[in-house]
């Protein structure tokens, strides 16, 4: 047997770090100047974000992310798979946000389809939607504030985390992956007591939001730590990608939720925060007010549904599923069913890009079909892979420290920049 | 603005159905294509002039570059398809660029002049698709390791790698 080879190299050596900080230009700071590594093991990177930075004394000059450590291929995944078994992948890009991720890639499909989705479906799509976007703030929260210190707000934040994931639960059987979209609707009808259990939380997070602007908002080493870090300007953030929370942070009015509405969200009455100043305070106080119109979303949806009865999935049976009752006394359902869990369903040829607008900001799908049961190529445009770009910008000229106020507040997950 | 209900196919037809587009009027004289297809445009223009293109559309309102990603049509040619996704803040409407390319010579001009968002994106099809583009600030592997062998997203490329 031969003796195993050792690789060149694990990581990448120092002159690579030089390397990447060059690549900015602004390596001439000469002999006070020093390159340091942070990452990809690092708590407060939020997963496997490497980054070098070239620092002068405490202050940042330049800085390069490198990504990639987190690479799975699920794009190469996808077209290997039918379009119904595409959505429990779309789960694991973005692993705080599924059911926006599960409605993106639907929403994707059925354009290509021309579905039409029945309104029950499309407002549970929605409540749950907003569950997800309260969630995935929830954790940004508890753990920006335990990045810079405020260790009490991460347990407060799982305690209200919990109660949504025990509803994603209750509804998918699954807390974190929860693929409960299908294509052409939703996957079962949601359990008994589960609108009293959505209710019960709606009407409890005001006074839970309250609660955490009460120990953030006024205190003064929060303030301190994330008045004036981290400033971006609206034209560079136009210029450099950034979507989401940051964006309206810096005092772009744009929520696709509004502005490009889909399933059903013209419906719905709400604000969009929006700041001017464009650090990481205004992006804290945007995503706080962001919860607030989530809540009053979903307690609309709550209204709109108002325990009715209805189709959950489009009258489509070549595409969606039949129920079982009907599977086991019906040979055109049992037929039905054979056929698109042994060979899928053919799409017609084309190609869509649908976003959506995800708790970081816009989540889009390309999709393009040649025609077969599975997608000729599946794309995801994520919010996290462009805000990256903008990390230089926003850090440079400030204190290392900053650096990790600003990669909490841009909210990043590696699961859906490396894909 | 009249937007067409049913697919529209070729130039002619596009931009006869949607003569007061602002993407269909920057773009009358770089268009060598166009689609209207599913409530989206797509406007197909030549390599040469793909930064020309971005410049016209950025100065009729479309300020926000989304997206840019390349499809393999193996073994057709032209074989690579690169989709821009440029969206318009002010008109909330998107635009989608394409250009073909053939895989002799797969390389197209980097617009990361016009959008420095392009960064990013233009490394990942440098990495996943094998896609030169001249003029770009650091073109380096994004996601794959450096020393890595070929370009996963093409479909020539076998699953489980090259051994």
């Amino acid at each position: 047997m031969a003796p195993v080879v050792a690789p060149d190299r694990i990581t990448p050596g120092v002159e690579d770090v030089v390397a990447d900080a060059k690549l900015h230009g602004t390596m001439g700071t000469g002999e006070h100047s020093m390159v340091l590594n942070m990452g990809p093991q690092h708590p407060s990177t939020h997963g496997v974000l490497r980054v070098v930075i070239e620092l002068d004394g405490e202050i940042v000059v330049a800085l390069a992310p490198d990504i990639g450590y987190l690479h799975t291929g699920i794009e190469k995944t996808c077209e290997a798979k039918f379009y119904q078994q595409v959505v429990p992948l779309t789960d694991r890009i973005d692993y705080l946000c599924p059911m926006t991720n599960n409605l993106a890639y639907c929403l994707a499909v059925e354009k290509l389809l021309g579905l039409e989705i029945p309104e029950r479906a499309q407002l549970l799509r929605v409540l749950l939607n907003e569950i997800t976007r309260i969630q995935s703030h929830l954790v940004w929260l508890g753990t920006h504030a335990m990045d810079i210190g405020a260790l009490t707000m991460f347990l407060y934040c799982w305690r209200e985390r919990e109660a949504t994931l025990r509803i994603f639960e209750a509804v998918s059987g699954q807390r974190m992956m929860t693929s409960y979209f299908r294509i052409g609707g939703l996957a079962l009808e949601p359990p008994k007591g589960f609108f009293e259990t959505i209710q019960t939380f709606l009407d409890a997070m005001p006074a839970h939001i309250d609660q955490y602007e009460g120990l953030l908002t006024g205190n003064p080493i929060w303030m301190g730590r994330l008045k004036g870090v981290g400033a971006i300007s609206a034209a560079d953030a136009i210029a450099l990608g950034v979507t989401g929370p940051p964006l309206r942070a810096s005092g772009v009015d744009w929520d696709l939720r509004r502005d490009m509405p889909y399933s059903g969200y013209e419906r719905f009455k709400f604000n969009v925060p929006v700041s001017k100043d464009g650090d990481v305070w205004a992006r804290y106080k945007v995503r706080m007010l962001e919860m607030r119109e989530s809540v009053k979303i979903c307690q609309q949806a709550m209204g709109m549904l108002d325990g009715k009865p209805g189709p959950i999935v489009a009258d489509a049976p070549k595409i969606v599923l039949p129920n079982r009752e009907k599977m086991k006394t019906e040979m055109e359902a049992l037929i039905h069913h054979f056929k698109i869990v042994t060979e899928g369903f053919a799409v017609p040829a084309g190609e869509v890009y649908q976003a959506v607008e995800s708790p970081r900001g816009e989540m889009g799908y390309y999709v393009v079909s040649d025609g077969t049961a599975k997608p000729y190529r599946v794309h995801m445009r994520n919010p996290s892979f462009a805000t990256l770009q903008a990390l230089e910008t926003m850090c440079k000229g400030r204190l290392i420290a900053d650096v990790v106020a600003v990669i909490g507040s841009i909210d990043i997950v590696l699961g859906e920049i490396d894909r | 603005m009249a937007t067409p209900t049913s697919a529209l196919i070729g130039k002619t037809d596009v931009f006869a159905a949607m003569a007061e587009d602002p993407a269909v009027i920057a773009l009358a004289e770089l268009a060598t294509d166009a689609k209207f297809d599913r409530n989206e445009l797509t406007i197909t223009v030549a390599r040469e002039s793909i930064v020309a293109a971005c410049e016209a559309v950025k100065a009729a309102g479309y300020n926000f570059f989304e997206d840019v990603t390349a499809v393999d049509w193996y073994p057709q040619e032209p074989r690579f398809q690169l989709s821009y996704h440029i969206l318009s803040h002010s008109l909330k409407q998107r635009v989608r660029l394409r250009v073909l390319l053939d895989s002799s010579d797969a390389s197209i001009p980097s617009i990361t002049s016009v959008w420095p968002s392009a960064n990013f994106y233009e490394r990942e099809v440098f990495d996943l698709f094998g896609i030169d583009f001249p003029g770009h600030p650091r073109l380096t592997r994004i996601m794959m390791p450096e020393n890595w062998r070929g370009h996963p997203l093409r479909k020539d490329y076998p699953v489980e790698g090259y051994r």
